[in-house]
């Protein structure tokens, strides 16, 4: 021992130098310093022209949806068509089917150009107009048979085509092999445009309608697949956060710590990562094939996505209730509290900030979920209506809004495409404003101890 | 409203509107991809002309579609399965086994498969079977020997092709357009360059042959997609030599990005394919669940009005939109009033 420390040598005095000048070490320790300064700027610079990229590629080709081409059309409904036996009666009108009103807007077309040279046949030229108009004129008769026998004027889509010319998407030479518009259509519209029966303007078929098909992606709107997402989220909310809370209250204040809560543990930490479509799998075989529920339900949409949120509630929820220090649980104990009354009284209402703004999040996440959707048939073309009530709301088929933006991209025709990035603007919208509620709720109300 | 009170009249809303959970008023239907356009602009028209909701159309695929048809008997199954091929006998056997039984099978029309090229890209303007099994075949004839497929570029086979390396994306094996392309396109080549003749020769049976002629190439050159036909023009628009499968009615919408090869020296249109002239072409089906007719709301009145004059006959909006409308169509008609099961 003793010769162990006399055999230990003798320190090394330091070189003297003065602490005002670098030496290497320092100048290296510096150097890696600024250096990871360096790859964290550049990493950031990254991430912020990506960003930039992505958001200006969306907003460059979702704006155009959010205008649509119109033309204004005077239409003759004759009775001799439109109601032979003149008696007004709701059912011989629905006899005539929206087919049975082309031949009119064939003919109330010829007029309107009646004086602009053309080469193009008559009989094509209602390729101008989307094939929507037969409806619209059949839904005026139907509700209103007064209008028989007169000289309407409508207000009638444009087809995608001539809507996509006077957007810039489509030029005369792209028309060179299509069958559905030629450019001497294009020269009638610009006729048509100066003397002001063409008008482009703000498309609220868009923001409220619902979705059309293939043949008409002019009609085709993100409204009602806007309310099917709004009654998932009401199911996601509604049974989410009471269980999600319930059980998180449960395991951080009450449960006892052995195996098996650890093994719960695990288990919602591992639920958490589990992908999407998982969920939807699950939904299809418990929700439909063993419960009965209806198919494409915005209910069946909820159950399935509340499965996928439930554990983002729970592991934030006892992140939340964590955070709020021992000492105030003991205090309400100290003056003799029950177990329940502190955690209802004073832990809880400190822990609202975060239980709220994990379940907003989750919500969001939720919101722009597609995968589990494609499962229990809430893909496809659903043209629903508005649903009439609450329970239809969460019964009748509905799609929601990210599956309608899945739909719109796989479809042939090139309007559908912008359609669906005007779909990514709304849905973003829709996102960006949950997470402001969010960054707003926790400013608010969080407290720092 | 305080949180628990707010949350149990969550839960008994969901209750209550779980229990007015009435019988399903709106047709339901899923299937081909292909066939999914028509069925949309039948099912919008449908659900303007008549007083009933209108019905729900799903994609993902023949074979999927068919799947779910055949799950069984009921509400929560599909009353609709569309398919771009004919159903297989197995698929019949399968209904069987789950109850359905009684199977109503409507042709709605004929769709021609086309084969198209960036309109900026190689000079793709014509086909024959013939080149398309030397392009993806795993082995081909090379000077009256069959041997592992050597070709990586068109013109390595046939002058005539530009010299671009070959990249084809087909549909995938879950689309029933791929069977129409093996049976049409690669058995037809096979059997022109005599390549199934020389396997025959190996001492494969007739069967074997057949099947082998029908595989593709697995190094790259031959790409599924098992997406739509717009994931196809994706890979199109992003390789200047891709050559892709569509349906006419898909190319007929892109006019402006694709340009067409004929095949055997013929142009895809409407005329060719319902003359019979181009040869690569199918008949698209759709089968009713005949239980379920009078039973869901709609379902008779969906059917007769699919391929109805004003729909589906030559003038009608599905031909507009490029289906070939059937010549027999007041037969089809006829079937589905009568509710001729197969």
């Amino acid at each position: 021992m003793t010769d162990a420390t006399q055999g230990a040598p003798f320190p090394a005095s330091r070189p003297t130098r003065s602490i005002l000048s670098e030496d290497a070490r320092t100048r290296k320790r510096n150097a890696a310093e600024r250096r990871f300064k360096m790859y964290g700027m550049a990493a950031l610079g990254v991430g912020i022209v990506f960003l930039v990229l992505l958001l200006t590629t969306i907003v460059r080709n979702g704006i155009p949806a959010f205008t649509q081409t119109f033309i204004v059309l005077e239409v003759p409904l004759p009775e001799a068509t439109l109601d032979p036996n003149g008696e007004r009666l709701e059912a011989d009108l629905k006899k005539v089917s929206t087919f049975g009103y082309n031949p009119l807007i064939e003919q109330a077309l010829i007029e309107a150009t009646a004086d602009i040279p053309t080469e193009i046949e008559d009989g094509d030229l209602d390729k101008i107009l989307s094939a929507s108009a037969g409806a619209i004129l059949r839904n005026t008769v139907i509700a209103d048979p007064s209008v028989i026998g007169t000289l309407q004027e409508f207000e009638l889509l444009a087809s995608s085509r001539v809507d996509g010319y006077l957007k810039g998407r489509v030029e005369r030479a792209d028309l060179a092999r299509d069958n559905n518009l030629d450019a001497a259509h294009l020269d009638l519209i610009d006729v048509m445009v100066e003397r002001g029966d063409v008008e482009r303007r703000f498309n609220w078929q868009f923001v409220l309608g619902s979705d059309a098909s293939e043949s008409r992606p002019e009609q085709a709107g993100i409204g009602v697949s806007m309310i099917g997402s709004f009654f998932m989220m009401l199911v996601v909310l509604g049974l989410s956060l009471p269980i999600g809370v319930a059980a998180s209250i449960y395991l951080e204040e009450f449960a006892p710590q052995n195996r098996l809560t650890d093994i719960i543990e695990v288990n919602i930490s591992n639920l958490a990562a589990v992908p999407s479509i998982v969920f939807g799998i699950l939904g299809l075989a418990a929700f439909i094939q063993f419960a009965h529920l209806p198919q494409s339900a915005p209910l069946v949409g909820g159950l399935t996505l509340t499965l996928m949120t439930l554990p983002t509630i729970v592991i934030s929820t006892r992140a939340a209730l964590k955070s709020v220090p021992p000492s105030i649980r003991d205090a309400a104990l100290g003056v003799g509290a029950s177990k329940m009354q502190s955690v209802f009284h004073h832990v809880l209402p400190l822990a609202m900030p975060g239980i709220l703004t994990g379940t907003i999040i989750g919500l969001a996440q939720a919101l722009g979920e597609t995968a589990p959707l494609l499962l229990i048939g809430m893909v496809g073309f659903i043209a629903s209506n508005y649903p009439d009530g609450v329970a239809e709301g969460f019964l009748s088929p509905n799609s929601a809004m990210p599956a309608q933006i899945y739909e719109w991209a796989k479809r042939a025709d090139p309007a559908y495409y912008e359609r669906a990035w005007g779909g990514i603007i709304v849905l973003l919208l829709f996102l960006l404003t949950m997470n402001l509620i969010a960054v707003l709720l926790r400013r608010r109300f969080e407290r720092r101890w | 409203m305080s949180f628990p009170k707010l949350a149990t009249s969550a839960v008994a809303i969901l209750a209550a509107s779980a229990a007015t959970a009435q019988s399903r008023d709106n047709v339901q239907v899923a299937g081909s991809s292909t066939v999914l356009p028509y069925a949309s602009i039948v099912a919008e028209a449908f659900g303007e002309n008549f007083d009933y909701p209108t019905p729900v159309v799903e994609s993902g695929g023949s074979s999927a579609g068919l799947a779910r048809f055949c799950e069984g008997v009921g509400e929560n199954t599909i009353d609709i399965a569309n398919a771009s091929r004919a159903i297989r006998e197995g698929e019949v056997e399968e209904c069987a086994a789950n109850g359905v039984s009684d199977i109503i099978e409507v042709r709605i029309g004929y769709d021609g498969i086309v084969f198209a090229s960036q309109i900026d890209g190689p000079e793709f303007t014509s086909f024959e079977p013939s080149d398309w099994f030397n392009a993806l075949a795993p082995q081909v004839m090379v000077d009256g020997e069959l041997v592992d497929n050597p070709h990586t570029n068109w013109s390595d086979f046939n002058e005539e092709l530009p010299d671009a390396e070959i990249l084809a994306f087909i549909p995938g094996t879950r689309h029933g357009t791929r069977e129409v392309f093996e049976e049409k396109v690669l058995a037809a080549g096979c059997e022109e360059t005599g390549a199934m003749q020389a396997m025959m020769d190996n001492g494969m049976s007739e069967d074997d042959a057949e099947d082998a002629c029908l595989a593709v190439r697995s190094d790259g050159l031959s790409v599924d997609i098992d997406g739509d036909y717009s994931e196809t023009l994706a890979r199109i628009s992003s390789n200047t030599n891709g050559v892709g499968v569509f349906g006419l009615a898909f190319y007929e919408n892109n006019t402006d990005s694709l340009k067409v090869a004929t095949m055997s020296g013929v142009e895809p249109t409407t005329d060719t394919i319902s003359t019979g002239e181009y040869p690569v072409s199918r008949p698209l089906y759709f089968y009713i669940k005949a239980a379920h007719l009078g039973v869901i709301p709609g379902l008779k009145d969906y059917a007769q009005f699919f391929v109805s004059d004003e729909i589906a006959g030559p003038s009608g909006p599905l031909a507009n939109y490029g289906l070939v409308s059937d010549p027999e169509l007041a037969e089809t008609q006829a079937k589905i009033e009568n509710e001729e099961t197969m």
